[in-house]
């Protein structure tokens, strides 16, 4: 009994520390983005007063003048893109990979790993010079390529390790019980197949959506700079007013949404990060 | 000669099994080595001419020139300093805290939940984001580190080098320690919890059951999770851009590159800043898999 609350107080403390520090950036963030812009150097962290003019000024002048509207439109468009044909992709691999006996299958999964190890900084140079001479320079194209080329490996292992989880025999024994080929694919194959493949997507979007160097190096104007990029050049509403709130504003409407997606879907995402080693 | 039918009828279909599967990965495959094979490649080629983008008439051949500036250059050493520093650093301080974690989340007697939420916060979070937040909290005239009980109020967190190493490493920590965790959990789950069981009954302490039971069986998801991480760590780039931009020494090897690259248009010099770096990365990708000889390519031990 005595040991037992012990134990109970200890885990408490561990959790309670845990739990302050993982979200202590965020509140944070929240913090800054609601002090009016005099009270920013108070260096509370709580907010005496409360003011949603950092958020005003990020949406103000619509789409045509806020630093914010069109980075936030990119960065959507282009990691939406990127998840779809990356998973489009790397469903096909992986069904081949699962499914299928072929030479160079492990060529294919270490090349993989090869790219997920790969400086992206690498890659910078020579394709600031292609992008510029192929008119990919600062377009949508010209970031969902690496953005694929990055990604893929995730979503090929992710996928991989959830199809040789899937009992493709159900396939036949369905159509044994007198199901056609695409009811049996339909009815059966696509309902085991779409979890892991939502959680494949997860991890894409969170990738792209994410990337900073290529934001910044492959763009050179609003028509495709991302969010991440954009913050880096924000600057204050004058050149005597330090940006702090306003990147804070932006920085918490970009934040909060994918926090509460990523908690909403948190066993599918620690499943994707940890597959292959689950129930190997 | 029916024998020799069904062969062939077998290897006629094993053909096109191969030709499915190789139809199926094409798009991927091309997909994946349109930005890297082709790019490296490229990036040799410009890293042995003189190409500034600002004097285009001026170029050619170099050989090895480029080389021979960045390897004589002292910023190229600092700068390489810095990353090997804030690698080793951050990812010894990860596996301990994601080893942590990890246990939490595995052995807990409540709030299994809660934990996990928590870790998957950083992880959700834009690390450029998570820089900001960092950099406002220490910056000496809006945030509220200096504020805070035994931090002296003038502390300019920015203003030296290895000051702003911490922050830094705080802010890569915090973001990246969930991966470690659930990469660790995953290695973790896979243990059998019979041999913990059996081990009680032998008398052995928690710490034991650690360090002969829960490290050994381990040590290839250890590996893992070291290796991917070591590797993300040496390309850092986002948190150093946005908290100090390389000032006060503090550039990394990415940052130098970029600078090269990017800021200076000078092609040649910058991709043979990006050559080295490649080569550093296949040298520590080497050293993990040789030196260490564990099987990572599939995630997983061989069975």
């Amino acid at each position: 009994m005595e040991r037992g609350s012990r134990e109970y107080a200890l885990w408490s403390i561990g959790i309670a520390v845990v739990l302050i520090f993982a979200m202590i950036p965020v509140l944070w963030l929240i913090s800054v983005s609601l002090k009016p812009p005099e009270a920013i150097t108070d260096g509370r962290f709580i907010p005496s007063e409360v003011s949603f003019d950092n958020y005003k000024s990020l949406f103000e002048g619509g789409i045509d003048e806020s630093p914010f509207i069109k980075p936030l439109i990119n960065s959507i468009l282009i990691a939406l893109s990127t998840t779809v044909i990356s998973i489009v992709l790397a469903s096909f691999a992986a069904y081949a990979i699962a499914r299928l006996e072929f030479p160079g299958k492990r060529l294919i999964l270490a090349g993989a790993l090869a790219i997920a190890m790969f400086p992206p900084i690498s890659t910078i140079g020579p394709l600031f010079d292609m992008w510029r001479a192929l008119g990919l320079y600062d377009t949508y194209p010209g970031l969902i390529i690496p953005y694929l080329t990055f990604s893929l490996p995730l979503a090929i292992y992710c996928l991989v390790a959830f199809f040789r989880e899937i009992p493709w025999e159900l396939e036949q024994a369905a159509q044994v019980d007198g199901a056609t080929p695409f009811q049996a694919f339909r009815k059966v194959i696509v309902p085991l197949a779409a979890p892991g493949m939502f959680t494949a997507a997860i991890l894409v979007f969170i990738f792209a959506w994410n990337d900073f160097l290529f934001a910044i190096s492959l763009t050179s104007s609003d028509a495709s700079r991302t969010v991440p990029a954009a913050l880096a050049f924000f600057t204050g509403e004058s050149s005597f007013t330090e940006p702090t709130g306003s990147i804070a504003a932006a920085a918490v409407v970009v934040t909060v949404p994918i926090i509460v997606f990523v908690l909403f879907f948190q066993r599918r995402i620690v499943s994707g990060l940890t597959a292959g080693a689950v129930k190997g | 000669m029916s024998e020799g039918a069904t062969t062939a009828g077998a290897s006629a279909r094993t053909r096109s099994e191969h030709r499915l599967a190789w139809l199926l990965c094409a798009p991927a495959v091309i997909a994946m080595l349109a930005v890297t094979a082709y790019p490296i490649g490229y990036a040799i080629a410009l890293s042995v001419q003189q190409i500034d983008l600002r004097f285009p008439d001026e170029g050619g051949f170099v050989g090895l020139d480029n080389y021979a500036s960045v390897l004589s250059s002292d910023l190229w050493w600092t700068d390489l300093f810095n990353t090997v520093f804030l690698t080793l650093v951050t990812v010894s301080i990860e596996l301990v805290l994601g080893m942590i974690i990890a246990l939490v989340m595995h052995r807990a007697i409540f709030g299994r939940g809660v934990v996990r939420t928590a870790v998957l916060i950083p992880y959700g979070i834009i690390t450029v984001v998570a820089a900001f937040a960092w950099q406002f909290a220490f910056a000496p005239d809006s945030g509220f580190v200096n504020n805070l009980p035994l931090i002296s109020d003038e502390m300019d967190w920015f203003g030296e080098r290895f000051s702003s190493f911490a922050v830094i490493i705080m802010a890569e920590v915090w973001k990246t320690t969930p991966f470690m965790a659930l990469l660790l959990l995953a290695g973790l789950v896979t243990i059998d919890g019979q041999l913990y069981e059996a081990a009680k009954v032998d008398g052995a302490s928690a710490w034991q059951r650690f360090t002969r039971i829960t490290l050994p069986l381990m040590k290839p998801a250890i590996l893992v999770a070291l290796l991917f991480r070591t590797l993300d760590a040496f390309r850092i780039f986002d948190t150093i851009y946005i908290m100090t931009a390389g000032a006060q020494d503090t550039e990394s090897v990415s940052i130098l590159g970029f600078n090269q690259l990017i800021s200076r248009l000078n092609l040649g010099l910058g991709s043979a800043v990006s050559v080295l770096i490649f080569i550093c990365v296949l040298a520590i990708a080497f050293l993990y898999v040789r030196v260490l000889g564990t099987r990572v390519e599939e995630g997983r031990p061989v069975k």
